[in-house]
């Protein structure tokens, strides 16, 4: 199948510096710093205090409401303090400091084998909660939630995300060619709390070995099905990847169950397997370490929590001229300040760069480059004009909440405008407006109603 | 003191292509039909390419330079506005006239609205235009023969269009004139049929750039290659004048134009490939650029056939460029997923 989507970039993807390394497991950290959110929705709520002794896959801070995560600590020691750090998203977060006692024990009851085919979707659904799993491609969203459609929505697509489009990151491929069988475990058991027959598993070309071992490891297995995909980015948004697949189009502002369809990441169906059947929350993943700004790029097998700067102390420490420090991949990724700041469940890539002379912005030349280039199809450029000349009703119209935030239209600018920034601005603003209107209609409401006798 | 990193917001890299990249490109692929010029019309041609980049240039650097901004020639748009510009300019002409279009294109037509990217109207066209206006018969008489390089034995000579033109008069009303007026004029535009090869190699008079259709399809072709420019424009507005000018182009009733010579004659492929495609004065949107193509060929076409001038790329360009705003609001593309809904 040749699927694709309209618009895209092709940027030069750099994945030889680090796609060859097997994964390495790194040595037991001495420190892990946990915040308490890494995940979209509620901050979960610390349940463990200073002091406390705590084993590994012990939950040290349990879910804030139903859009929420636990977290869990990912070796065993003392709690050394519970207090705000700075995280990878750049505010202090409240975080849960444990000092390794050395020793890496389970916590009771965890780390044992479990057959899924006895338990029902919600206690399958219960255990993926509560085992602290969100989206590992990065955003980060609770996991039980996106399993847990509402009635009117019934799905019956699952499609597993191997795309891995952000140039440098190898953690995905990686974990296809050295986990496979995870991976599919994790479908399954998806595929069984969401009682759906289809199953795909995406993969862009550029990753052939990756395919063939996918596509050995679902043999067999009714109406599941490997699919190589053309290589362009932003292939692997969850839009753009059910179009390609399904030529089903999420309406605008909705989500993708609304046409039927789930999306998970490899990494994340693998942390389901591993919930599921052997019995182990999350509380370590894959980072791709790589750059021309460190030494030696790896892939390494990282606990949550351990520091930025001591996985980059073992890819072989920065180059002369690192400058940038990205969490993420180049498109998208978020610039750290400091290397100072824990993995966390998003943490799929550390990205160091030495950066280039910063580019002026010209004037907008009207080539319309940005607006070919759209996976959702919008007019970029007008948009960030609308931003800058705080136009906020206009912003709305012209579609800015149905932007991904994919970059491809600042890459490709030929004046090097800084348009998707303004248009992240721009929604973030809209989204203040829309949350003013909704409090003083609420007041508004409240007063007519203390009115009424 | 930890090591401290430097912030800026995603994507984090670009691609190589900036706007001097583009502009010398459009150099690059002009470049074929400047060979023609000099190879049909001789060595004059060639200086007056250079004199008009030139003034275009220095004007440009000279008002920056004036308005203490900063000088941004380097970026070749000038460049491209002065070949265009001389493309536009028959080769008999005196050298203060395209001195004196070149401050007008640049100076007027782009420096006053803020320079590159906020120009309205297309600036070598606008140049052009203003030189026709104000010196007509310097533009309209000194078109000159094809006698070749180095042209020592230039002579001034009939376009082709200026042939149609000339005789559409009497062959529209056949009954009004002698038998011989209407058969003389019959076969001068049945000469014109015969030298479609000449007008397709570029051997006609003519503006510079304008007659040879190979050299500047070589180099659109490379630009299309590049990207830099697309097939909705050139393609919709070729298309209209073929189509209007059958239909209507004919002395013997409807749908019996001569549809190859005015696709072939004029400025036509020039400025479809090379102007009505400037990336500043032309819609951004899908919709916006198929109605800009066939505005501007349903006013080519009107000008050719009934208007007072002989061609009409250039006004039917610059009107809709004046259009290219609305257009754009009008037809914003369909966002992926969003269901149509009576705006």
């Amino acid at each position: 199948m040749a699927g694709s989507f309209q618009g895209g970039v092709h940027p030069d993807d750099a994945k030889a510096l680090s796609k060859t390394c097997e994964t390495i497991t790194l040595p037991l950290p001495q420190e892990i710093v946990l915040p308490v959110r890494q995940h979209i929705g509620a901050p979960a709520k610390v349940i463990v205090e200073k002091d406390q002794q705590v084993k590994k896959g012990q939950m040290v801070a349990e879910p804030g409401g139903f859009v929420s995560s636990p977290v869990h600590a990912s070796l065993s020691g003392i709690v050394k303090a519970v207090e705000p750090r700075l995280t990878p998203l750049g505010t202090k977060v409240l975080s849960v400091v444990i000092e390794s006692d050395g020793l890496d024990e389970w916590a009771e009851g965890l780390n044992s084998p479990r057959d899924f085919s006895d338990l029902s979707p919600e206690q399958l659904r219960t255990i993926v909660r509560d085992s602290g799993l969100v989206g590992m491609g990065g955003a980060a969203f609770p996991t039980h939630v996106k399993l847990s459609p509402p009635a009117g929505k019934p799905i019956d697509t699952v499609i597993i995300n191997g795309v891995e489009c952000e140039p440098y990151a190898t953690c995905d491929h990686r974990l296809m060619l050295e986990h496979p069988e995870s991976i599919v475990g994790g479908l399954k058991i998806i595929m069984k709390i969401l009682g759906c027959s289809r199953g795909f598993v995406g993969i862009e070309r550029n990753k052939p070995d990756a395919i063939k071992v996918m596509k050995e490891a679902v043999k067999g297995i009714p109406g599941v099905k490997v699919v190589d995909l053309k290589v362009k980015y932003p292939q692997g948004g969850e839009k753009q990847l059910i179009y390609a697949i399904t030529k089903r189009k999420v309406p605008a502002g909705g989500l993708p169950m609304d046409v039927g369809c789930v999306v998970q990441n490899v990494g994340t169906a693998a942390a389901i397997h591993d919930a599921v059947s052997l019995g182990r929350p999350l509380i370590q993943r894959i980072v791709t370490v790589t750059g021309n700004g460190v030494v030696k790029p790896i892939n390494v097998l990282a606990r949550l929590g351990d520091s930025f700067a001591r996985l980059i102390e073992f890819a072989g420490g920065y180059t002369e001229n690192a400058k940038k420090l990205i969490m993420g991949g180049p498109m998208m990724g978020i610039a750290q300040f400091t290397d100072e700041v824990p993995v966390v469940k998003g943490t799929s890539c550390i990205l160091v760069l030495e950066e280039e002379k910063a580019l002026e912005e010209q004037p907008c030349i009207s080539c319309a480059r940005c607006v070919d280039v759209c996976a959702m199809k919008l007019l970029p450029t007008t948009m960030a004009a609308m931003v800058e000349l705080e136009r906020w009703d206009d912003l709305k119209r012209y579609g800015a909440m149905d932007c991904i935030e994919c970059g491809s239209c600042t890459y490709i600018c030929p004046s090097k405008r800084r348009i998707v920034e303004k248009i992240k601005f721009g929604k973030f603003r809209l989204n203040q407006i829309k949350a003013r209107e909704e409090a003083l209609k609420r007041a508004a409401e409240e007063k007519a109603g203390a009115v009424k006798p | 003191m930890a090591r401290m990193f430097e912030v800026s917001a995603s994507p984090h890299f670009r691609d190589r292509t900036d706007i001097s990249v583009i502009m010398y490109s459009v150099v690059a692929a002009l470049m074929p039909a400047v060979f023609g010029a000099v190879y049909f019309f001789g060595i004059r041609a060639l200086w007056i390419i250079a004199l008009t980049v030139l003034t275009c240039v220095v004007t440009e650097g000279l008002i920056q330079k004036l308005l203490g901004k900063p000088v941004t020639v380097k970026d070749g748009s000038a460049v491209v506005t002065g070949i265009l510009l001389a493309f536009n300019l028959p080769s008999g002409i005196s050298w203060w006239i395209p001195v004196l279009g070149g401050v007008f294109a640049i100076g007027v037509a782009k420096m006053t609205f803020g320079g590159l990217g906020y120009n309205p109207m297309n600036p070598a066209l606008l140049g052009r235009i203003f030189l026709l206006v104000s010196f007509p018969v310097q533009m309209t008489t000194t078109w000159q023969a094809p006698t070749g390089f180095p042209g020592i034995d230039a002579r001034t000579a009939a376009t082709p269009l200026n042939i149609l033109k000339e005789n559409s008069s009497i062959l529209h009303n056949q009954n009004l004139y002698s038998i011989d007026a209407v058969n003389a004029a019959m076969s001068k535009v049945a000469d014109l049929n015969t030298s479609l090869m000449d007008m397709f190699i570029g051997n006609r008079s003519g503006c510079i750039g304008e007659t040879s259709v190979l050299l500047l399809l070589i180099g659109a072709a490379y630009l299309m290659y590049k990207r830099y420019i697309g097939w909705k424009i050139p393609f919709t507005y070729i298309a209209t004048v073929g189509v209007l000018s059958w239909i209507f182009g004919g002395y013997n009733g409807l749908f019996a134009g001569p549809w190859l010579i005015h696709v072939f004659s004029g400025g036509l492929i020039l400025g479809a490939f090379f102007m009505a495609t400037d990336m500043v004065t032309s819609p951004i949107t899908f919709q916006g650029r198929i109605i800009y193509g066939i505005g501007c060929g349903i006013i080519t076409v009107i000008i050719r056939l009934i208007g007072g001038y002989p061609e009409g790329v250039a006004f039917s360009i610059l009107l809709m460029n004046l259009t290219v705003p609305l257009l754009d609001r009008l037809s914003k593309p369909r966002v992926f997923g969003k269901v149509a809904s009576r705006a």
